[in-house]
Order: C-alpha cells, then sequence, then structure tokens
C-alpha cells in the first residue's frame, strides 16, 4: 500500500497549476475565485481554451483525441481543475455519449461526432426521463417507428438539462412497443436542429437555467443514429450509469464548497473571533471533512484500480450514494454559517460574491441525490447486486 | 496511489483470517471471557513462532522490519471472530512504546521476548481523571537513592492483570516519564475489572514502587510525546479492528435478512430493510478505506499528516462503526439482544473500541486543530 504521488506525478500537478493559473481568462479567474458563478458560456469558453491545449478529454483513448495520461495523472489534473475552481464543462458530450460512442459507435459515428464534442462545436444534453418514467425508466413512452430508411420519433422528455444550449440530444426511445419493458428500447442520437423538435426550458430552484421539456413531434431520424443496435438501447443505458456513477462521486464540488465555507467562515464573527477559530464552528466543519477524506478515499481506491486497468471495485457504488448527500450536508453548513446572510438571492454587492453562490448553489444540488438515478434507487440496485439480498 | 496489499501481507491475512476460522472461532472468546487470563498463553506463544506479534518491529530489535500495516492486518483478521489474545495491548500499546522510548539493552530485556511469544506487555497510562489526556495524571516519580520511587493510580490498563512487565507513566521533576517495570515489583497491586466487551482489563495501584534509574524509558520529561505517539499508534490499531468488526457484522447481517422469513418472505426482501443493509454497507466500506489511509499514515514522522487521517478514521468508528454496530443488532430483531447469539458479542466490542484512545469529540476537536 502506498498513498503517494511520485515525483513525476508531482512534477505534472505543478505543471498543470502553472497552466491553469496562466490559461484562465482573468474576469473568469476573479469569478472563480469570488462567486464560482459560472454561465454555461464561461464553461464552453474554458472548454474551447482546454480543446486548444489538448486536455479536453483526459479520459479518451489517444486515439481519438485523449491525452494518453494514466489514471493518477487524470485524477490529478482533476484535482487541479477543482482546487483552481475552474468552470465544469458539460458532462454529456465528454462524459456520457463520448465514451458511448468510443465503446459502441460505429466507425461513421465516431468520425462524425467525436471531433466536434471535443472543439465544442457541438454540445450535447440527455433524453432520458419522461413525465412518466423517472425512476422506472423502462417504462418510458417516447416512440421511434420505422419508416424505411428513417425513424418518425414522437413524445416527450423531461428534465433534459441545458437542452437550451445543446446542438444534439441522446435519448432512449421505444422501438419495439410489443416487446417487454426493458427490450424494445434503442439508444438514438437526435439533432436539435430536426423539424418538430420544441424545447421548453424550466427554471430551477437554483434560478440556474438547468432543467428543459423537449418535445419531439413526428421527428424524422436517420437510422444511422443507432448506437448499439435496434432494440439494444437498456444495454447502453447500463453501460451509460457505469460512468455516471463516479462521474457523481462529486469529489470535487466537496472540495470546491469546503475551501468556500471555510473563506467565508473566516469572515464572519462568533463570540468575539472569526468563526474558523471558534471551537464549536471548527467541529462543525471537521466533522464533514473527516467524512470527506474518507469518501475521498474510497474514490481513490476505484482510482488505484483503473490505475492498473481494472474495473472500480464494488465499493465504487457507493460513491454517488455518499458524495451527493455529503455535498448537500456542505451547502447546507456553509448556509448555516452565513447567517442572515444566507438569505441573499443573485444580489451584487450586498454580500461577498463567494457568499452569493451558496444559497443558488445549495438549492440546485437538492437534485443531487435525484439526478442520475435517486439514491433510493441507487440503494434498490447495490441491495440487489452487491449484496445480493433477496428480491420480493 | 496503491491500495493492494503485496504478496507476503495478502499471505499474512489470510494465515491470520484462516487461525481465527478454523482455531479461534467465537466460542473460544466465550469460553475464555469467564477464564481469570482471559486468554491461552499457549496460543500466544503460537503467534509468536508464526512471527505475528513482531510484524511491525525492526529486525534490530527482533522485529521482522515490516510496517504498521500488517500489525493491522493481524487485527483486522483476529476481529472476525474476537480472538482474545492481548494483541492490541501487548503488541500496540506495549510494544511501540518500547519501540520509541526504549534503549537497546530494554529492547532486549522486554521487547524481544515479547515478539517471541515469552511474555506480554501492559501500558499503564490512564488516570481515573485523565481521559484521553496523557499528561493531565497524578502518578508520582520521585529521585531517591539513584533511582526512583512510583506512587499513584492507573486505570483501564489492558491486559495489566496478565501482563509480565507494565509500562507506566508518571511525574517525575522533569514532566511525564515512562518506566517499564515486572508486575509482581514490590508495592504494585492489580484489581482485575470486567469490561462490557466480556475481557478484563487492570486497576494498578503503585504504594512507593522501587525501580532503578534504568527502568526510565528515555529522558524524564520524553514521556507525553511518546505516549501521544503511542495513542495515534493505537487509534489506528483500534480503527483496522473495528473494519474487522463490521465487515463481520455486516455480514452476519445479510446472511440474517437472507434466511429469516416473516410474513411468509425473506426478510431481506423488504425495502426498507435492503436500504439499511446497504447504507450499513456504505459506512463499513468508509470505514475500510479510510483505515487504509490511517493504518498507511501511522508510520508517518509528520504530525500534521499522520493525525489527519488517523483522526478521521477514528471518527469514522465513532460514526459509521458504531452506527453498523447498532444497526446489525437491530435487523437480528429479538434474537440479536440474546447473549446466545454472536452479533451482540462484536456490538460490545465495537463499543469498547469507541471508548479507547480518543472518541468522537476528542477526534474531532483534533482534527478541527490540526487538519487541513
Amino acid at each position: 500500500m502506498n498513498l503517494t504521488f511520485t515525483e513525476e506525478e508531482e512534477a505534472f500537478r505543478q505543471e498543470v497549476r502553472a497552466w491553469i493559473q496562466e490559461a484562465m481568462p482573468p474576469a473568469m479567474r476573479a469569478r472563480a475565485e469570488g462567486s464560482g458563478g459560472f454561465t454555461p458560456e464561461d464553461s464552453a469558453t474554458w472548454h474551447r481554451i482546454l480543446y486548444e491545449k489538448g486536455w479536453v478529454a483526459p479520459h479518451w483513448p489517444k486515439e481519438v483525441g485523449g491525452t494518453g495520461w494514466d489514471a493518477a495523472r487524470r485524477f490529478i489534473f482533476n484535482e487541479e481543475m477543482e482546487s483552481a475552481g475552474a468552470p465544469q464543462l458539460s458532462v454529456f458530450g465528454l462524459s456520457m455519449v463520448g465514451p458511448l460512442i468510443i465503446s459502441f459507435g460505429t466507425d461513421a459515428q465516431k468520425k462524425r461526432f467525436l471531433p466536434k464534442i471535443l472543439s465544442a462545436e457541438e454540445f450535447w444534453c440527455q433524453g432520458y426521463s419522461e413525465p412518466g418514467a423517472g425512476s422506472d425508466l423502462a417504462s418510458l413512452r417516447t416512440t421511434a417507428e420505422d419508416a424505411g430508411d428513417h425513424f418518425v420519433v414522437n413524445g416527450q422528455k423531461t428534465w433534459t438539462s441545458y437542452a437550451q444550449y445543446a446542438d444534439w440530444i441522446f435519448c432512449l426511445v421505444r422501438t419495439d412497443p410489443k416487446a417487454k419493458k426493458q427490450a424494445g428500447i434503442t439508444f438514438l442520437l437526435i439533432d436539435l436542429k430536426s423539424p418538430g423538435i420544441e424545447v421548453k426550458p424550466m427554471q430551477t430552484l437554483g434560478h440556474t437555467p438547468a432543467f428543459c421539456d423537449t418535445f419531439f413531434d413526428n421527428v424524422k431520424v436517420p437510422k444511422d443514429n443507432v448506437v448499439g443496435g435496434v432494440n439494444q438501447g437498456w444495454t447502453m443505458a447500463k453501460a451509460l450509469l457505469g460512468h455516471e456513477r463516479t462521474l457523481l462521486a462529486m469529489v470535487g464540488p466537496c472540495r470546491n464548497v469546503l475551501q468556500k465555507i471555510k473563506r467565508i467562515a473566516a469572515t464572519k464573527t462568533v463570540n468575539g473571533r472569526p468563526m474558523l477559530e471558534d471551537p464549536v464552528w471548527r467541529a462543525k466543519i471537521a466533522r464533514l471533512e473527516m467524512r470527506f477524506r474518507a469518501h475521498l478515499m474510497v474514490s481513490y481506491r476505484a482510482l488505484a484500480d483503473q490505475q492498473k486497468g481494472k474495473m472500480p471495485g464494488p465499493e465504487s457504488s457507493i460513491l454517488k450514494l455518499v458524495g451527493t448527500k455529503l455535498v448537500q450536508e456542505m451547502t447546507e453548513l456553509g448556509m448555516e454559517i452565513m447567517g442572515e446572510s444566507s438569505l441573499t438571492w443573485y444580489n451584487e454587492g450586498v454580500c461577498m460574491p463567494v457568499e452569493e453562490s451558496i444559497g443558488p448553489y445549495f438549492c440546485y444540488e437538492r437534485a443531487a441525490t435525484i439526478y442520475g438515478g435517486s439514491n433510493e434507487i441507487q440503494r434498490n440496485v447495490i441491495a440487489k447486486m452487491i449484496l445480493q439480498l433477496p428480491s420480493s | 496511489m496503491d491500495f493492494e496489499l503485496d504478496q507476503d501481507q495478502q499471505m499474512l491475512a489470510k494465515t491470520v483470517s484462516d487461525f481465527a476460522k478454523n482455531e479461534s472461532p467465537v466460542e473460544r472468546f466465550r469460553k475464555l471471557r469467564d477464564d481469570d487470563t482471559g486468554y491461552d498463553p499457549a496460543v500466544w506463544q503460537k503467534m509468536g513462532e508464526l512471527g505475528w506479534l513482531g510484524v511491525a518491529f525492526p529486525e534490530s530489535v527482533g522485529g521482522f522490519g515490516g510496517s504498521f500495516v500488517e500489525c493491522a492486518l493481524v487485527l483486522e483478521n483476529l476481529a472476525a471472530t474476537l480472538v482474545p489474545e492481548p494483541y492490541l495491548a501487548s503488541v500496540v500499546l506495549g510494544g511501540m512504546t518500547l519501540l520509541q522510548a526504549g534503549s537497546p539493552e530494554q529492547h532486549a530485556a522486554y521487547l524481544a521476548p515479547m515478539i517471541e511469544g515469552e511474555t506480554t506487555l501492559a501500558l499503564a497510562y490512564s488516570e481515573a481523571q485523565s481521559r484521553y489526556d496523557v499528561s493531565a495524571i497524578e502518578t508520582t516519580a520521585t529521585p531517591a537513592g539513584g533511582g526512583y520511587e512510583l506512587s499513584g493510580k492507573k486505570v483501564w490498563v489492558l491486559n495489566g492483570h496478565n501482563a509480565d512487565h507494565l509500562i507506566v507513566s508518571a511525574k517525575a521533576p522533569g514532566g511525564v516519564t515512562l518506566f517499564v517495570m515486572p508486575r509482581e515489583a514490590a508495592g504494585v497491586s492489580v484489581t482485575v475489572a470486567k469490561t462490557i466487551d466480556g475481557q478484563k482489563a487492570a486497576f494498578i495501584a503503585l504504594d512507593g514502587v522501587k525501580v532503578a534509574e534504568e527502568a526510565r524509558l528515555g529522558q524524564e520529561g520524553s514521556g507525553a510525546a511518546v505516549l501521544d505517539r503511542t495513542m495515534d499508534y493505537a487509534a489506528a490499531a483500534a480503527v483496522a479492528e473495528g473494519v474487522g468488526l463490521a465487515s463481520t457484522m455486516l455480514q452476519m447481517t445479510v446472511d440474517y435478512l437472507g434466511t429469516r422469513e416473516q410474513f411468509g418472505v425473506k426478510i431481506g426482501s423488504f425495502q426498507a430493510l435492503q436500504h439499511r443493509a446497504v447504507d450499513m454497507y456504505a459506512e463499513t466500506e468508509l470505514l475500510r478505506s479510510i483505515s487504509m489511509a490511517s493504518i498507511v499514515r501511522a508510520d508517518e514522522d509528520d504530525e500534521g499528516t499522520r493525525r489527519a487521517d488517523i483522526s478521521a478514521a477514528k471518527y469514522q468508528i465513532a460514526t459509521g462503526g458504531i452506527w453498523v454496530a447498532q444497526q446489525s443488532l437491530q435487523l437480528h430483531g429479538g434474537i440479536g439482544v440474546t447473549d446466545e447469539h454472536d452479533i451482540g458479542l462484536y456490538f460490545k466490542r465495537m463499543y469498547a473500541l469507541n471508548a479507547l484512545f480518543g472518541d468522537e469529540e476528542h477526534h474531532v476537536a483534533r482534527f478541527a486543530r490540526v487538519g487541513s
């Protein structure tokens, strides 16, 4: 057992750190140090900067535009991005449909889609949930009817986050209405500019323009846009879910919020001294920080497995469960530390910029325990797949 | 970064685990808990012959030059069946203290025979008022006739009723100082107290115990720093043992949920119980993961780095470990609260570990001071 990074890895860390400081535009850096509230445009700008450097998809194979870094370097890179408070990149192309196309797509699909995901020419969103299909995703009803050389898609997708900024959507659609629930589903790539598509943004609790409803009315989709074969969509969805679980470990957001609440606690006083020096408040922060350390070690174990070219062990299944709860507890403590200032809602010049980011983020991440398979669904899956408890 | 055990470590873990399963099932613990000694000296000697008592010590003192990780592996695997031999008390508390503070002569006299399984050790550091502060002691060491005279009262000395040699902390003119002496020295009186987990500990009164200068470990006043470091080892050891307890309790509970029937079905098919079991699994894996960090860091000299992970790990015992223990009892229902069923024995041991070497508040406060 060995928990340290090598000298070369530490040197790599310094290189990444220095580059981030140099590459981040001043206005973006100011926001990173202040509110950390980035717009989708910030995210796109940062995406392009990383693309120019060749660092936008470290987790992709080198042949299709990855960096060729090993797991430790990828991990260090992520840590440095998080510590610098850099904008998060849209995950739908880079971390979801991209890797799926790499694993299961045709050569034509790889050639058509991957370069534009990398270059930020095309952004993606996810079309899974429907008004009647949330946790019970396999009951989805959006249909894709075979019309010779193309499909005709009808239905409604919901929680299609950032669809208003996206160019493409990857959808689960029903291609065989007679087959058993999971069996008749297909993974389909749909151009959002196709006639018959309407995207309606929806306000979230955090007033971040995240959610959308997306409607499909007789939308023509070429058959070439199927990934993994007709009626193989459920297998595709499961493969993608595996990516999502480690994606949603929330290590970065936790680290980021922890930094922020310490900064805020240093500026408030209680019993005549900074909150950060008050034993009671120090203890509250320490409890979450200690739990974060344990959580971090679980994610390190997954990393070390990947480093050796192995699948992460079963313990990685708890990452989403633990990480999403933890980030919620951290934002909640942030609100508590702010006291009356936690009332602030998108003001300028009223509170410190770093304080402005907490409330919206607190509200936004109430979704963390719901999206990506609600934590209750995660528990069902772990009970069955890992603990092998009997089914009812 | 690598969390895998090397081949020797894997072999050690397997040997200890096989021993626990085959030669020391929980029935053995049950038999010995009513015994005055509480363990079997012949088994202790065998552990010495197998090399288990020396895994963490350098070859210069008769050990095998491993790291604290090996020590933790032994503890984790012995915990699976509650093996009662005084590994934690003798190897970790006594041994690590001697290793740090002893001279080569003292190592040869006290540490080497323990590593061979010939003797056991005990560390008498705690007093009625001191809780987790190793410096808050009233036992005195008064210089007398070229040596010292020790007087005071020590409490909850693990293995203190059996140990061949005691290591005792006392206030000398130069500050907190450690001394090593035979348990049978004149003026030492031992009272045995039963503990919640079916084991025993000693209350030790020192009444003008005369020791030579050679009994002193290191310089006068060096004792507190040594004990602080020993407490870090001990906390990491308790966590490792806790990993063994928690994973055993989780497995027992999952097995029970898969066999016990009510309402005509296995109770493990109920979602409320499944979700509880998954949360137990999550807490156990968090514990295992942070324990890995703490046992690696136990050998780290930088205090901040070492303590951040050890405190985080001991905190996870206090929160997650205790919670797993509580839920395993709850999910076993009525049978879980009988003495006849083993689950309660693990439950009580978890509480004992929680109370030793710093509790939740102690480690929260310490982390808040040193962490990050």
